[in-house]
């Protein structure tokens, strides 16, 4: 990001930038930063607050009228508190919550659990107006069917031909993460985007899924498919705890 | 609500561990420009945003090119292919100018707070290192909103 802004303003284009990770900012110095104490993935501080969001777009525009720099000013208000679980008002889902299936092997717990995910997702894209899946062109339960072939499969064939078997495994996992998470989100209760990412890892068998893809990919030998062993599939944040949970069922 | 000591040791060591391999870019460019309400604003984010149908970020390391977003798109149209996983989504998911605040800057020219909107915004897939590898895309972009005469950005992260 500041590298980007560097560039274009030694081309002539006067830039700002909202600035996560203060440390990294301070040591480009980019022409102009905002640094903002938000979590990563929310620049702007808060989803459908658009008060706040404005807030901190003029604080952050208002320092191109600058006379100079480098800038890297501080936000000085923290994100307020933004609850993912609000009920929509005026919808309302037809059917209890899903009970995840605990018997069967893991391809039919995933099928069984996309398919009673599929009500409350068609209620977040009523809720929302969008949905952010539609990378793969695959429906939630064919992307399921892919990802668990990938597990037995030596060569696995990619589903697009402009992606590898890769890139296509990447935007299979995170359209179908974002599925459960945009299904999560409008069901009853409150969900932090922290209790979601914990009901996803730890509780559900996509989860489980995703895991094992992980651990595959960390013993392959094909480069492409390095991302999914580092930075592309499982959070740095529940890689441990995943990797606990399976040295204890390894040990029963 | 997150700074970088809030995080967990593990996220925090990652951060903190590249900050020994960045360095201020050579120069200290500074281009002054006219009163916001004069300007002509674009946004280039590095959150992997591509319109629905446009080619997606190849998590292979080749993501230094970006995708155009024309102004007039709407939220329902952009989505997101980014090789990390390390961020937040879900607000992304929620309402996408928590990433890519295009509703906010058109209210902003509205209100003439700001001049006026570009004619396209731009996106880029961040996690590249080094960052001099954004060198050639940036400066071929800056030629494009310079024809589009956007003389303010606003860069977004994830």
């Amino acid at each position: 990001m500041s590298a980007l802004g560097h560039y274009l303003e030694e081309e002539g284009i006067p830039t700002v930038s909202i600035s996560l990770i203060r440390e990294h900012t301070a040591a480009i110095k980019p022409p102009r930063a905002l640094w903002v104490p938000f979590m990563l993935g929310r620049p702007l501080g808060v989803p459908n607050d658009s008060e706040f969001q404005r807030k901190v777009m003029t604080a952050a525009l208002s320092l191109l009228e600058r006379e100079a720099g480098p800038i890297l000013e501080d936000f000085p208000e923290d994100a307020p508190y933004e609850d993912l679980g609000a009920e929509p008002e005026g919808l309302s889902c037809p059917v209890t919550f899903p009970r995840l299936r605990s018997e069967g092997t893991l391809a039919e717990r995933l099928s069984d659990e996309i398919a009673q995910l599929q009500v409350w997702h068609d209620l977040s894209v009523r809720h929302r107006g969008r949905t952010t899946l539609g990378a793969t062109g695959l429906s939630p339960q064919a992307i399921g069917e892919f990802l668990v072939s990938s597990l037995s499969e030596e060569e696995l064939a990619s589903y697009r031909p402009d992606v590898g078997a890769a890139a296509a495994l990447k935007l299979a996992t995170d359209e179908l993460k974002a599925y459960y998470y945009e299904a999560k989100s409008v069901q009853p209760g409150r969900h932090s985007p922290a209790e979601i990412e914990h009901w996803f890892w730890m509780e559900t068998s996509v989860g489980q899924v995703f895991f094992e893809i992980y651990k595959k990919a960390t013993r392959s030998t094909d480069p492409t498919m390095k991302p999914l062993a580092t930075v592309a599939l499982v959070p740095r944040t529940v890689r441990e705890a995943l990797k606990a949970r399976d040295a204890v069922s390894a040990s029963r | 609500m997150v700074r970088l000591s809030d995080l967990l040791p593990e996220e925090q060591e990652s951060h903190l561990s590249k900050v020994p391999t960045l360095q201020p870019l050579p120069g200290q460019p500074w281009v002054r420009g006219k009163p916001l309400a004069q300007r002509r604003v674009a946004i280039v984010t590095t959150a992997g945003l591509c319109v629905r149908g446009d080619r997606p970020f190849d998590s292979g390391g080749a993501g230094m090119d970006y995708r155009v977003i024309p102004e007039g798109t709407y939220a329902a149209d952009v989505i997101m292919s980014h090789v990390s996983v390390n961020y937040d989504r879900s607000g992304f998911q929620s309402d996408w100018n928590v990433v890519f605040p295009l509703e906010r800057l058109r209210e902003l020219v509205r209100e003439k707070v700001v001049g006026a909107v570009g004619a396209f915004h731009y996106s880029f897939m961040g996690a590249i290192a080094p960052i001099t590898l954004y060198e050639g895309k940036a400066r071929e972009l800056a030629a494009l909103l310079k024809e589009d005469d956007v003389d303010g950005v606003l860069l977004t992260p994830v």
